[in-house]
């Protein structure tokens, strides 16, 4: 893994003063090599704060590469290279100052699969917290389980049953375990990768909702191949295309009027 | 209005006859499979019932009753030898001539007068007394009981004489001879006696072989095992560390035999006969089949865990330890305990650093001279008397049961910690 910032120090954007929906995450020129393979070819994507931003684009095009750059999850992925340049908070994730283990607790990451631990649903989410020494007590801890689970929506149907594995629960509800899980830790940003690929129409209008009320406290990058849901749950759009992002726009704009042909191809349905 | 008929292709003659070759070919591989099972089965039954059947009588031994008088002249001189003949000569009164007594000598255990003496010298209150005591049989005798020295062949054939013969008859008839459950078998250590030869010293040998073996090779099996599945680098020596490892686990164990005694014995100078070299040989056999079985196990975590972890923010290392090992940890453990097994079983390099030899005491520690399990059975294997052959087939037999003690073993951790997800 090398990272190259060959980016001028002037490109690194300060962090805005005011404004409710300041810049969170900044890309700037981002290339991903599997070996030789180039993946991205040149990203540039600003997302802002307590908004959620869709990244759509047909199978291939890069987009979950992009996400999987955020939190630096492509570290663990062998040959892979990443060139360019990262900000979360004007500061470069690649650079000295930020560690990847740091980096993920703050940039928190929901799966396509549902991925809990095969272990009982509070340990789930009481394990992020306990790593990070974020709870001190035990009352601590159910606080931050209770929490967590209130937020993600799954307290009511979980509460008397938090020592039964996470494994047990539903397709929908060990999604919503697993961003409850992802929240536990208080991240400021959470990338969610096809979260709803796997469940069917009611758990995924669950998830939905929860997203919407989630924006409130976190900065969302959702990776979807579902235009309706990108146009349901997100206030920006960008779109991809072979390695490129070809547009990145408010979502309505993005629907309504796209300007590049390649998009309005894609959210018509002509290719994909 | 009238519909067609027109027959699908799959409804054709040549497709059911298709249909029917396809399912006799299933036919006639579930039959194949059945008789090779049935076969292998078969060869098991075999193999099991012979040791069995030829083993099950070493757990019985013959012993004779004897009215002996301590007097106290003999115990204070500590001729036993005496004491025992007198009272055996009493047992059979119609020996009365001396070729006969010389050869009523024979029918006990040559260890009787010190079987006898340490009774006395735990009990020193029995000097002047006349005790009944039951003495082992000499092993001919012990196989004449068992049947398997016969009346019927000729006696310049037999291993037994007539008036010996004629003096077990007479001892069975006022019945001085009796059939007991043989502790000796499982208390005692190696003998040129049949009939006072164990299989405990083997055993501890054995178990103090393996306890060098488990504590060397599990930690370093396992680390190795994780530093290469989950830390190290794919590239070019990786991949020479995997071949290695994949060939070591094909060396045949005399290499691993002769390995250890070049060096720890030729070079490091470590004692011969020892249970200490014996555990590092065997560590250095059982460490690549115990990488080898880790690394499947951790390879058959799901990526998604790693993730999942990785995702929360933990530490690689956390990852590894919190969710990959335990979850891993059933598959490592059946490795390690099939390899375990395996060393157990091995004989071929404990050839090498000497653990084969005649050691008659228990050892004590790691230093000792021992011997282990698998080489008592082919040193018994290899003598000559006829009661060492159903001893041979008893220390098989409990070779066999450690063996199916260890495998269930594994069976239970497996199907107590196996998650799924």
């Amino acid at each position: 893994m090398s990272v190259q910032t060959h980016i001028p120090a002037t490109a690194m954007p300060s962090r805005p003063a005011a404004g409710i929906h300041g810049t969170k995450m900044v890309a700037r020129d981002v290339k991903v090599f599997y070996g030789a393979k180039q993946a991205l070819k040149g990203i540039n994507l600003e997302i802002q704060e307590n908004r959620v931003m869709a990244l759509i684009g047909p199978s291939g095009c890069g987009k979950s590469t992009f996400l999987r750059c955020l939190n630096r999850m492509n570290d663990t992925i062998e040959n892979c290279r990443v060139e360019g340049l990262i900000a979360l908070d004007g500061e470069d994730v690649y650079g000295k100052n930020i560690d990847a283990v740091q980096l993920r607790a703050r940039v928190g990451m929901v799966f396509q699969k549902p991925n809990p631990f095969p272990k009982s649903i509070y340990d789930n989410i009481a394990y992020g917290p306990r790593i990070h020494g974020i709870a001190s007590h035990r009352d601590e801890m159910d606080e931050i389980v209770q929490t967590s689970l209130q937020r993600a929506g799954l307290w009511n149907e979980v509460k008397d049953r938090l020592r039964e594995p996470g494994t047990g629960l539903s397709g929908g509800q060990q999604q919503r375990l697993c961003i409850a899980r992802a929240i536990a830790v208080s991240p400021e940003v959470i990338l969610m990768d096809e979260p709803c690929s796997a469940l069917d129409p009611i758990a995924t209008a669950h998830i939905e909702e929860l997203i919407d009320e989630l924006r409130e406290n976190y900065t969302i990058v959702i990776v979807t191949h579902n235009m309706q849901q990108a146009a349901r749950v997100s206030q920006k759009t960008a779109f991809f295309h072979l390695g490129d992002m070809v547009e990145c726009d408010d979502t309505e704009e993005i629907f309504t009027n796209p300007r590049d042909e390649r998009t309005q191809g894609y959210i018509t349905g002509r290719y994909g | 209005m009238s519909v067609a008929v027109t027959k699908s292709r799959y409804q054709s003659e040549e497709f059911s006859a298709r249909l029917r070759r396809r399912y006799a070919a299933e036919r006639r591989f579930r039959i194949a499979g059945m008789v090779a099972v049935g076969i292998a089965s078969l060869m098991l039954v075999v193999l099991l019932g012979s040791i069995v059947s030829k083993g099950y009588t070493a757990f019985w031994q013959a012993q004779i009753r004897l009215e002996v008088t301590l007097d106290k002249q003999h115990v204070e001189e500590r001729n036993y030898t005496a004491i025992v003949r007198q009272a055996l000569y009493a047992q059979v009164p119609a020996a009365t001539d001396r070729a006969t007594r010389r050869s009523l000598n024979d029918l006990l255990s040559s260890g009787a007068p010190y079987e006898l003496e340490a009774m006395v010298n735990a009990n020193p209150s029995l000097v002047g007394t006349t005790q009944t005591v039951w003495v082992r049989a000499d092993d001919e005798i012990d196989q004449f009981m068992k049947g398997f020295i016969r009346r019927d062949v000729p006696e310049s054939e037999r291993r037994l004489n007539d008036v010996k013969i004629a003096a077990i008859d007479a001892l069975v008839a006022n019945g001085s001879i009796r059939s007991t459950f043989n502790t000796t078998l499982f208390t005692a250590g190696d003998s040129r006696e049949p009939e006072q030869a164990g299989i405990l010293g083997a055993v501890v040998g054995s178990a103090l072989t393996l306890v060098v073996t488990m504590l060397l090779s599990v930690p370093i099996g396992i680390a190795a095992a994780v530093y290469l599945e989950e830390f190290a680098p794919k590239n070019r020596w990786t991949d020479l560390i995997e071949v290695n490892i994949n060939n070591l686990a094909a060396v045949p164990s005399i290499i691993f035999g002769l390995l250890g005694l070049a060096v720890f014995l030729g070079f490091f100078g470590l004692p011969r006969s020892a249970p200490l070299v014996g555990g590092l040989v065997m560590a250095l056999m059982t460490l690549p089949v115990i990488i080898i079985a880790s690394r499947v196990a951790l390879k058959a975590v799901p990526p998604s865990i790693r993730e999942a972890a990785l995702g929360v923010g933990a530490s690689p290392l956390q990852t590894v330890t919190h969710h990959v090992l335990p979850l891993a940890l059933p598959g490592i453990l059946t490795g390690t305990i099939i390899g375990m097994a395996r060393a157990l079983g091995e004989t071929a390099p404990l050839l090498m650093i000497g653990m084969v030899a005649f050691i008659v005491d228990i050892p004590g520690g790691l230093t000792d001279s021992a011997t282990a399990i698998p080489v008592q059975i082919y040193m018994w294997a290899d003598s000559p008397e006829r009661a060492f052959t159903e001893r041979t087939s008893a220390a098989i037999m409990i070779l066999l049961a450690f063996l199916i003690l260890m495998n269930g073993l594994a069976v239970f951790l497996r199907k107590k910690f196996e998650r799924r997800w």
